[in-house]
């Protein structure tokens, strides 16, 4: 097989930013993708099947069928776990990766968020740590990805941001009755709501059209392609390059080391089951804070017998997530106005700076609840079936509102991805495993967003509301997973410099939210993307000078 | 006159009523559920979503969505399907001293109030599947002509763009 500058393994969010990078600065790139490439015909309306309820399967993947994860909890009880169950923490498998089906709210951390130690100090039992980078050093790749990807929404209301050089390059979607519900609210409690950003066109923008406003948004692919995703935007960028290929169904087993100690390729399993061997200068390893954490693991040799970046045993460990805590509230008349996506208002005023938690997260009302996603939130006294659970759908379906949000996550060393040492997926590859728990700092931070959620929807006029919150006995990682490959200066409390390259071993790099320090109160894919343009832009240009050859 | 919205909304309702009254085509034979197992689990599935101005859980196709699940990504939960509908109907014969699927709605009611105390597992698995066939997407074989949707007032089929709005008033619905 010819070979490459660079192999990229992973698709997704991080993944097509570093291809299209790279291959339009000239380096030839061969980008491994487990998932297939599906597209706006893919969109199915499936309820019981996509990424948000996956009941009947992930609809992008990975499969049921020879995807085990496994996860020990704290009284060690080992649990062998489906791809469609919730303590798998999927994110999803396919071109796009996670971009592909996401609700697509696209947020910038705050400069708090990058210096969460400093600012507030290690919790008790914690492994909170400032970035290496800060806010002022990744905001022009914010911009970058924010123009690039195409961003929609409105920050102008509130002062609690970090500063930026220029506005969204799309306005916001027109109000939804929620957002015109909320507004008033949250403005009479001194609050600073605004109109969220989302990867998604409310006008026509980069050659597609704009969101229709469907019910059918999170966890689906856009039937219309109106949201925004790697697939969609950098992705097909890098292949029109000519010096990018893409290569689906094709799963890396491993990163192939020389006997000094660089990597030379990757080993990976094609679509029909074939062992192949990729050759590079580099190597990117961009499949998501479990798999990429997975994938060093097992790249065992006899001069990384624990792994590639192990040496001090940091691969896999700070594994995070976000504890989402907020409140449902029920209302006398009909919030609902069947206008996708649903989420519009948020608030960023409860991020930072509460006496006694450290850190909390933004607030924002949820995507549009399908009926499914209603059984379990009508009011708790009513019965869990039988008539009078039936005439509580009908009568709050249309009447009830969530507010919630991402908590920011304490990290801890004992939340961890390690390989399972019986457990083999469907290649014969040790597969996942989950250790540890949530720090118990971040559910006293989630019970204060409770509070504040059912605060604001009374406000609101709710007559009744409800808190929702759940305390998990395992590792809270799904979709926002980060953490594992985490970034710093120090070799022996990190995997990755602050350029993503890894300590050990210079032409290796991992980049995507893996080197994620701390997780934010928001949703990560915008930062996951800005760190991608950062490091792809480090990545080229050390390319210039030396190549990275030794 | 009717402008669109009130014309599907007319129609939709139309179709309802049709579906709440068609039982007669309610399947007898199924892939994975005996007759015997399917009789049961209606009479499960019923005191989970009884008929009332809507159709019930079966009426709506429910058992036809489990029946094919179990064929599908619930093979896994076979057995516990098997074991689960004969206790229940163990349970009715002892306590009333006939099958539940004749047991009266109150003694049906009982059974399944017993199943949710002493067989959990089994109540859970039972609620969450009927609930997915009644709410679900039509596609999987429940929620018969979106009969749920429908009783909850969303639009069926989903309005879009230019159609959420009132064109001739020129305000939004």
């Amino acid at each position: 097989m010819k070979h490459v500058n660079a192999v990229i393994v992973g698709a997704g969010a991080a993944g097509g930013i570093v291809a299209k990078e790279l291959s339009t600065a000239g380096l030839t790139v061969v980008m491994l993708e487990r998932g297939k490439w599906y597209t706006a015909h893919d969109c199915r309306k499936d309820d019981l099947r996509n990424q948000r309820t996956t009941v009947l399967g992930n609809a992008f993947g990975p499969d049921d069928d020879g995807n085990p994860r496994v996860a020990v909890d704290a009284k060690g009880t080992i649990r062998t776990i489906l791809p469609s169950e919730g303590g798998y923490n999927n994110n999803a498998a396919c071109v796009g990766g996670g971009t592909l089906s996401y609700g697509a709210q696209a947020w910038r951390y705050m400069p708090q968020d990058f210096r969460m130690r400093s600012t507030y100090g290690a919790p008790e039992g914690s492994s909170l740590e400032d970035w290496p980078i800060s806010y002022d050093e990744l905001e022009p790749f914010y911009d970058k990805a924010e123009y690039e990807i195409g961003i929609s929404g409105d920050y102008s209301g509130t002062p609690f941001k970090g500063p930026r050089k220029r506005d969204l390059p799309m306005p916001p979607l027109p109000p939804n009755r929620e957002f015109g519900i909320l507004e008033p609210a949250a403005k009479r409690l001194g609050l600073h709501p605004f109109h969220l950003p989302m990867a998604r066109n409310s006008i026509p923008y980069n050659g597609r059209g704009p969101c229709m406003r469907c019910r059918w948004c999170c966890g689906f692919a856009c039937e219309v392609d109106a949201k925004n995703g790697s697939q969609n935007t950098v992705i097909p960028i890098a292949l029109a390059s000519g010096n990018c290929e893409l290569r689906t169904e094709c799963m890396a087993a491993w990163i192939l080391t020389d006997d000094r100690g660089r990597a030379r390729g990757v080993t990976y399993i094609d679509a029909s089951g074939r062992w192949q061997e990729q050759s590079s200068d580099i190597v990117v390893v961009a499949g998501c804070a479990t798999e990429s954490a997975r994938l060093l693991l097992n790249s065992k040799s006899k001069l990384f017998p624990n792994g590639l970046g192990n040496r001090y045993d940091q691969v896999g460990r700070h594994l995070q997530g976000h504890h989402y805590t907020g409140a449902i509230g029920y209302f006398d008349f009909d919030t609902y106005d069947d206008l996708g996506p649903g989420a519009s208002i948020a608030v960023t005023d409860y991020n930072h700076g509460t006496p006694g938690l450290c850190g909390g997260g933004m607030l924002a009302n949820e995507f549009i609840r399908l009926p499914i996603h209603m059984i379990d939130r009508v009011p708790k006294e009513t019965p869990r079936w039988g008539l009078p659970h039936k005439q509580a759908m009908r009568a709050w379906h249309k009447r009830s509102i969530v507010i919630m949000g991402p908590t920011q996550q304490i990290p801890t060393a004992a939340a961890r991805v390690t390989v399972d040492p019986a457990v083999r997926d469907k290649w014969g590859l040790p597969v996942v495993r989950f250790e540890g728990n949530v720090h118990p700092h971040t559910f006293e931070i989630g019970e204060t967003q409770s509070k504040r959620a059912e605060a604001w929807l009374k406000e609101a006029g709710a007559i009744h509301t409800s808190a929702m919150a759940s305390h998990p006995t395992l590792v809270n990682a799904g979709q926002h997973q980060a953490g594992t490959c985490r970034m710093g200066d120090d070799p022996h409390g990190s995997v990755v410099d602050k350029h993503c390259q890894i300590h050990d071993v210079d032409n290796v790099f991992v980049i995507d939210g893996s080197v994620h320090v701390t997780n934010g109160g928001f949703n990560p894919a915008l930062t996951i993307m800005a760190v991608a343009y950062y490091a792809s832009d480090a990545l080229v240009r050390n390319w210039k000078g030396t190549k990275f050859r030794s | 006159m009717f402008n669109r919205r009130e014309f599907v909304s007319a129609t939709a309702l139309a179709g309802a009523a049709l579906g709440a009254s068609s039982t007669g085509c309610r399947r007898t034979t199924y892939g994975v559920l005996k007759a015997d197992d399917a009789a049961t689990l209606t009479a499960i599935c019923d005191q989970i979503i009884p008929a009332d101005e809507f159709p019930s859980a079966s009426q709506a196709g429910v058992l036809t969505f489990i029946d094919l699940q179990l064929m599908g990504p619930y093979r896994r939960h076979q057995k516990t399907y098997r074991d689960g509908l004969k206790q229940a109907n163990d349970w009715s014969r002892s306590r009333f001293g006939i099958d539940l699927a004749q047991a009266s709605a109150q003694q049906q009611f009982e059974i399944v109030s017993a199943l949710e105390k002493d067989n959990k597992p089994f109540f859970d698995l039972v609620r969450a599947h009927t609930m997915q066939g009644y709410y679900g997407n039509p596609r999987h074989g429940g929620n018969r002509d979106a009969v749920s949707w429908r009783m909850l007032g969303l639009d069926e089929p989903p309005l879009r763009g230019r159609a959420q709005y009132d064109l001739t008033a020129g305000t939004k619905r």
